[in-house]
């Protein structure tokens, strides 16, 4: 009794544990962003990060590049293939990154 | 250690099957233990699971197993075979990987037992694992193209790999008399990314008709059709009258090499080379074959959810080596899905099911050094094979500026640069 009481400590603490260090996972989607988006701030590109960018611009921006309204040469054929809902959700995660 | 371990393990089984009725047997990380996950290869794909396995979850113990200390990189040595660009800007190493907690390994898989789940190691080392990630990449097929074999490689280069063949061939085309004949053979679909064959032939012609003007380049083509076709099509047409491309239905189909006397054979004729480079036939890198995960085609079937393979449970494929429906073979789809199939083994060990994954590729073609183009595609799981999303993707527009096209040159470099630090830096 004692021990299956410790192992249950043991358990919810491991669960906390994973909680506190590992990395949030992407949304559908966003794991690709970074192929072309760098996450480091030290890469020689002129493509702009997306971390840390505020979730509302990122989303106004993406369904811009859908629509045509925005001038692209590659994220007009990328933003097609997401809908509103899974847009929100990679800007949100984007917007936490650093 | 491992005797601890495995005591660890044992008591971690049975505490999980008693408080978990999960479908998925061993929640190993829900538990509190440490998985042993395995990385066969450390390319882009393979290199790119590690970090992120590692960074999913960093109790994992994550080794990487990879027989080279410095990785050349492919993409953009097209840009180095015609002297645009120094071999060392292709070349990384696996220091910052292995600061992050990654254990690398500089030996070649000799072994892989899918059943007792170990892998073992050019030094007789033998690594436990409970997820084994295979990245093993593509390798040449010396017993496809009659008379190209591994020696007849050292006379006309293939230089699909990045390295010594890819100097091997510079230096042949640097050292070729103007008015001398490049002939390039292509094979049939699959094989790695079929883009930058055309790539290179346009680099090629860039080169011979900058340094080389009295040459021409013959491209002998076991295909009739190929990705962003127009654009480099109208590309030749603009820029390289010097470019012959014979497709299979004009007799292109390559059908045999013959090194001494340097001649390439195809359906309908025999073209004698002062330089050739010959792109064999391929199949998914020897892991696979230890691994018992090819198929009869030559490469990996998966499922396109967990990228587990569908001969050997435990074993995760990526990069060239997997068969992933539309998506091509590329070093941009390699890293992307690697970075999902690391979410995905770490909800396996956490007992989780694995969410719906969607991908982006994108490749960048260049056609001239400031002039590129690129494909992009956008991909989901349908009935259990990776799917385009209809009404995305699809090519640059064929009738863009010039200054779109050297937008995309400059994107295209910046690519690369992005994504090596991603996986390298």
């Amino acid at each position: 009794m004692k021990a299956r009481h410790a192992l249950v400590t043991a358990v919810m603490a491991c669960a906390g544990v994973i909680q506190a260090v590992a990395a949030e996972e992407a949304p559908p989607g966003a794991a690709s962003c970074t192929g072309c988006h760098a996450a480091s701030v030290n890469v020689d590109t002129s493509v702009p990060r997306l971390a840390g960018q505020d979730a509302s611009a990122l989303v106004s921006a993406m369904q811009a590049f859908r629509g045509g309204q925005r001038p692209a040469t590659v994220m007009d054929r990328i933003a097609k293939g997401f809908s509103d809902d899974e847009i929100k959700a990679i800007a949100a995660w984007f917007a936490t990154q650093r | 250690m491992i005797g601890l371990r495995s005591t660890r393990r044992q008591f971690v089984a049975t505490a999980a099957a008693t408080a978990s009725a999960s479908v998925f047997p061993r929640p190993l990380l829900a538990q509190g233990a440490q998985p042993r996950i395995v990385v066969v290869g450390g390319g882009f794909a393979g290199a790119t699971a590690a970090r992120f396995l590692k960074r999913g979850d960093p109790r994992l113990d994550v080794t990487l197993v990879e027989p080279n200390p410095i990785f050349a990189a492919c993409p953009f040595t097209n840009e180095v075979i015609v002297g645009l660009r120094d071999m060392r800007a292709q070349l990384f190493g696996y220091d910052r990987i292995a600061a992050e907690g990654v254990a690398v390994v500089h030996q070649a898989a000799t072994a892989v037992d899918g059943q007792a789940r170990g892998v073992t190691l050019g030094d007789g080392t033998k690594l436990a694992y409970e997820r084994l990630v295979l990245a093993p990449g593509s390798d040449l097929r010396f017993d496809a193209l009659p008379g190209y074999d591994e020696a007849a490689a050292e006379r006309m280069p293939h230089a699909w790999k990045a390295g010594d063949q890819t100097l091997l061939l510079r230096r042949q085309l640097e050292a070729m008399e103007d008015g001398g004949t490049v002939v390039m053979a292509l094979p049939a679909l699959p094989y790695r990314c079929p883009p930058a064959s055309y790539e290179r032939a346009s680099l090629i012609a860039h080169y011979l008709k900058t340094r080389k003007p009295r040459s021409k380049l013959v491209v002998l083509d076991a295909k009739d059709t190929f990705s962003m076709q127009r654009l480099f099509e109208n590309a030749w047409q603009e820029l390289y009258p010097n470019l012959e491309w014979v497709p299979v239905s004009s007799g292109g189909n390559p059908t045999g090499v013959d090194t001494a006397a340097m001649t390439v054979s195809s359906d309908f004729d025999t073209y004698k080379a002062a330089v050739a480079n010959i792109i064999p036939p391929q199949k998914a890198g020897h892991a696979a074959e230890l691994a018992g995960v090819a198929d009869r085609t030559g490469w990996c079937p998966v499922d396109p959810v967990t990228f587990e393979s569908r001969l050997v449970p435990g074993i995760h494929v990526l990069g060239d080596a997997a068969i992933a429906g539309a998506v091509p073979k590329s070093a941009f789809s390699a890293n992307a899905a690697a970075k999902i199939c690391a979410a995905v083994v770490v909800r396996l060990l956490r007992g989780d099911a694995p969410a719906a994954p969607k991908f982006v590729n994108t490749c960048y073609s260049l056609a001239a050094p400031d002039y590129g183009f690129s494909i992009a595609g956008v991909y989901q799981p349908v009935n259990g094979q990776w799917l385009e999303v209809e009404g995305a993707g699809g090519i640059s527009p064929v009738d863009a500026p010039r200054a779109f096209r050297s937008q995309e040159a400059k994107f295209a470099n910046a690519w690369f640069n992005t994504i090596t630090s991603e996986i390298f830096g």
